[in-house]
């Protein structure tokens, strides 16, 4: 007897409880720091430099509302996205295009050098406490507020802004270290993450959708540097899982018109583990496939796996192609909520997107959207025949917006 | 049961490198206890596949018991995934915080088990700190990463010309994720240098530090950039 098919039940974003959670910020187990910033501030410790207006104001886990700058965004961007997810980072900066809103695409930044931290610990405190301050201070010094790509980047940011208010004799030591630099120590009211950008956009973003993505279901991985560091500061919605899970993502994707399936793994990391994914690929490639992917076919067959990070982008998507020659149960797109909204919205799958840097087979997903994947293709084969002959020294903006 | 393990290493040594551990300023923070509940291990991806247990760790660390903690730090603290899904646990305790802090004290006290650990992992040290980005775009070998199959083999086959088609004129880079000011990456020297990580690294790997420090050494000559 062969094998059955099982009839799959797709479960959705609302809890299946009946008790409810209402966040209440005086309960909260974690501090707000905000308070204390501005205290530092007053005192001379640091420059504060506030949320420009106009803002979003998004609900945290534990009930405050934190501000999403709209414009003005400096944006601290991802090695491992602008490496080796292109797409990723130019996907972010379309939308801001697309929505004609003014941002900053800085060369004086280094990365938050925190992939390499958490991979072989050769830096410290201080170090990675200079490195955020350093990138802060060159914001500031633009005139634009830091909107930050990646997830490890963010929570380890937030990370360090809770050492630094907390341990003075790390603050003045980095602030030292600044002065030398001949540099402002400036810390920014609010640590804000790009998906949460994306979370305050959603309606704006949904109001140019040019494609119909009510027939697509995915299956979100919440990024763990994203909302497990520094918990009390990532966004969360009644609207989403009851308030219990992040919002990020999720609500995007929600509001753009596609079903989000839930899963039981949902709260595993990726399995990137910083070493791992470089050095140790056996464990990324069996954590990201066997607790991740498989469940997510097994429980949700999604037409595609979207997510917050450079990492989790990266584990998930690479691991896969190693799992089909032992005839795993995988084979899904993987990419970025960015990704995804910025072709929903009329992106470019080659010129934007730059889904030919990914690894897994996205093409029955495009098709699934109505895009002509074979005329798109042929398309950017086009530029890049143009770019070969030198008739175009690169692919600019005009000729993707 | 007191580990066996290392008993060629006198107690006293156990005893300093614990110590090191206990005096980082974020030590308090990170450990408040343990209920023994286990929710850490059920949240911790390196515990499915590996011999390892933050739960353990947490809890040498609270009883203090150096042996043990000498053998964890040798023998354990790289399976750790750092992704800190541990942070779940109800007592307040960052176990993935505390392997952080061991790994800092492995790394600076030249731990023979730690350079074997980071042994292929030095050309990434070398790469974001003299460049300040990660994972470039020309370390996308097929040699480095086979089992990305055949799309890793065409990206670096295509590398400049799919770089030059990115509209971000930022990304037009195949040595750096994206192109770093040369003014931005000397006061990321500076930084190494004034926070003692190329100390670090000469615990780690002299040759290493050596190659890295002719590099900043000449660049940071001509920068105005002065260390005292």
């Amino acid at each position: 007897m062969g094998p059955i098919e099982l009839p799959l039940t797709r479960r959705g974003t609302k809890p299946e409880t009946e008790r409810s959670f209402t966040p209440d910020p005086e309960q909260a187990p974690v501090e707000d720091l905000r308070e204390a910033i501005w205290e530092l501030g007053r005192e001379g410790e640091w420059i504060v430099q506030p949320v420009p207006e106009p803002y979003y104001e998004a609900r945290t886990k534990y009930g405050r509302m934190k501000k999403i700058p709209l414009q003005k965004t400096w944006h601290h961007k991802s090695c491992g996205q602008c490496g080796h997810i292109p797409g990723y980072s130019t996907s972010i900066f379309w939308l801001n295009r697309l929505l004609h809103y003014d941002y900053f695409d800085p060369r004086d930044q280094t990365s938050c050098t925190a992939w390499n931290y958490y991979a072989s610990a050769t830096s410290n405190q201080a170090a990675q406490a200079a490195v955020a301050m350093r990138n802060f201070s060159s914001a500031y010094q633009t005139g634009y507020y830091p909107l930050i790509h990646c997830g490890t980047s963010f929570g380890h940011y937030k990370e360090v802004r809770h050492e630094l208010v907390h341990d003075h004799a790390l603050r003045r030591q980095v602030r030292d270290i600044l002065a030398k630099l001949g540099r402002p120590f400036v810390m920014p009211e609010e640590l804000v993450h790009y998906s949460e950008w994306m979370y305050a956009v959603r309606d704006e973003l949904t109001a140019r959708r040019v494609y119909d993505v009510s027939g697509l279901t995915a299956t979100v991985h919440p990024a763990c540097h994203y909302y497990k560091l520094q918990s009390g500061d990532a966004i969360y919605d009644p609207e989403i899982y009851g308030g219990q899970r992040t919002a990020a993502v999720t609500a995007v994707v929600q509001a753009l018109g596609a079903n989000v399936a839930d899963y039981s793994t949902w709260y595993d990391c990726c399995g990137f583990g910083f070493r791992h994914i470089l050095v140790q690929r056996d464990f990324t490639r069996s954590f990201a496939t066997l607790r991740k992917i498989e469940v997510m076919k097994d429980e949700a067959n999604p037409d595609v796996v979207l997510t917050h990070d450079t990492g989790c982008v990266t584990s998930l998507d690479k691991s896969q192609f190693a799992a089909q020659a032992h005839n795993r149960n995988v084979g899904v797109p993987v990419m970025s909520e960015s990704q995804f909204a910025a072709i929903a919205l009329g992106a470019h799958p080659y010129r934007v997107a730059q889904l030919h840097w990914h690894s897994t087979d996205y093409k029955p997903f495009l098709s699934k959207m109505g895009i002509d994947v074979e005329s798109a293709w042929a398309e950017f084969q086009e530029d890049l025949k143009k770019l070969e002959s030198g008739a175009m020294e690169y692919l600019t903006w005009e000729a993707v917006l | 049961m007191p580990s066996q393990l290392y008993q060629e290493v006198p107690l006293a040594e156990k005893e300093r490198l614990f110590q090191l551990v206990k005096s980082d300023a974020r030590f308090d923070s990170y450990l408040y206890g343990c209920y023994e509940c286990g929710i850490c291990v059920a949240a911790c991806p390196s515990a499915r596949f590996y011999d390892f247990s933050p739960r353990k760790i947490t809890q040498t660390l609270a009883r203090e018991d150096v042996e043990l903690f000498y053998e964890q730090l040798n023998d354990d603290v790289w399976n750790c995934s750092q992704c800190f899904s541990c942070l779940r646990c109800p007592r307040q305790n960052s176990p993935g915080g505390l392997i952080t802090i061991m790994r800092e004290v492995a790394v600076n006290n030249g731990l023979k088990t730690t350079q074997e650990a980071l042994a292929g992992y030095t050309r990434i040290i070398y790469k974001i700190m003299t460049t300040g980005t990660q994972v470039s775009p020309d370390m996308l070998q097929e040699d480095a990463f086979p089992d990305w199959g055949p799309q890793v083999k065409e990206v670096a086959a295509n590398l400049e010309l799919w770089r030059r088609a990115l509209p971000p004129e930022t990304l037009h880079t195949t040595g750096l994720s994206w192109d770093v000011e040369e003014r931005t990456m000397h006061e990321l020297y500076m930084i190494w240098k004034l926070t003692g990580v190329m100390d670090m690294i000469t615990a780690l790997d002299e040759g290493l530090h050596d190659i890295m420090e002719e590099i900043m050494e000449d660049a940071l000559e001509d920068s105005g950039l002065t260390i005292d």
